[in-house]
């Protein structure tokens, strides 16, 4: 096995959070940030995206055993762009747009040239919308606090 | 570059699973393969097309020299058959052989045991030109009478090989030779004799 480089890791993990970011976001709104990029960019897709089974794996506390909890439907897509990225995506559910798009995210992140429009067009919008609903969920959340104490009975 | 294998992965590999059936229970026939466009060189389209099919996580492949330096052909047959690759061609499911000249003895690979002889290597080797117009005889189950089938290039003792191949059974590697989009298959049954001059 070959060592991983510093650069190799920096690259996996921005690649790690482009990825929640996608997993997250709408078929619709990965589009139009697209859209934003080029009219039509070019793509082969390396295997026809494909819906299938992946099983979970659960564990209860940090040094629990391993467990199967269930089997979860993932759609996943593999797409190659002009300059020779590859992209990769595996999503939650059977929605085959969106494997696909997420795929293409994760292919143009790579290439240095196309990584800061998709940031800029793509990426923020989402994440800027995930924020507001989170903090707005948040909000709604304390509003219903209820803060319990207890009296002192005296008896010891 | 990494490029597409079967544009409809379902469909393709039952075809050509039903070829390769045809082509195992009929000893020396020839057979088409077809749903792949292109594969990635040296390795041919039958050959790709066999790999497709049977390869997957479970079964270790062994590549020769010839594929083995070709960075393309490894990274299109780890990603799109998922199968590990083997340095040690007796823990080889699957052994794929591009220069047939060079080809290792059948006995490098594994045979199988007595308890398990389905866990023998299966060979596929490519070579450039498949006929039944003359070459060696064939007999055995799946042929009647005889068969002549004429595979090239193919190492000068193949037929002793091959006779050695027998002699093991019910052990012994099964061979699937690939030109171009045709195959023809030769089970470990199938008894191999000179070409008469």
């Amino acid at each position: 096995m070959e060592r991983e480089s510093p650069a190799d890791i920096a690259t996996l993990t921005g690649r790690r959070g482009v990825m929640a970011t996608l997993a997250d976001a709408h078929a619709g709104e990965i589009t139009r940030g697209l859209a934003a990029l080029g009219d039509d960019i070019d793509y082969v897709e390396l295997r026809p995206v494909e819906t299938g089974l992946v099983m979970v794996q659960g564990r209860i506390g940090g040094d629990g055993a391993t467990f199967n909890l269930g089997e979860a439907t993932v759609t996943r897509a593999a797409v190659r762009i002009p300059s020779g990225e590859v992209g990769f995506s595996y999503v939650l559910g059977r929605d085959r747009d969106k494997a696909r798009l997420a795929a293409l995210c994760d292919a143009l992140w790579q290439n240095v040239s196309t990584r800061a429009p998709l940031e800029h067009h793509v990426l923020t919008p989402i994440k800027a919308r995930q924020d507001t609903e989170r903090a707005q969920r948040c909000a709604q959340t304390a509003a219903t606090r209820v803060d319990f104490f207890t009296l002192a009975r005296g008896e010891d | 570059m990494l490029a597409p294998a079967f544009a409809d992965p379902v469909l393709a590999s039952q075809a050509v699973f039903r070829s390769l059936m045809d082509a195992m229970a009929r000893p020396g026939t020839i057979v088409a393969t077809s749903g792949l466009a292109r594969a990635p060189r040296p390795l041919s389209l039958a050959a790709a097309a066999v790999t497709l099919t049977l390869f997957d996580f479970e079964t270790p492949m062994w590549l020769d020299p010839a594929l083995a330096q070709s960075p393309e052909v490894v990274g299109w047959l780890r990603f799109h058959t998922g199968a590990p690759l083997t340095d040690d061609p007796q823990r080889a499911a699957f052994g794929l052989i591009a220069d047939p000249s060079k080809m290792p003895q059948l006995a490098a690979f594994s045979q199988g045991s007595m308890e398990y002889p389905d866990r023998a290597t299966t060979l596929v080797v490519q070579v450039e030109r498949l006929s039944n117009d003359r070459g060696v005889w064939l007999s055995g189950p799946g042929i009647k009478g005889s068969r002549t089938l004429l595979a090239s290039p193919l190492p000068a003792d193949f037929v002793a090989r091959m006779r050695a191949n027998r002699a093991l059974f019910p052990r012994g590697v099964d061979i699937i030779l690939a030109a171009g989009e045709m195959l023809a298959a030769l089970p470990r049954s199938a008894h191999v004799a000179a070409e008469l001059a």
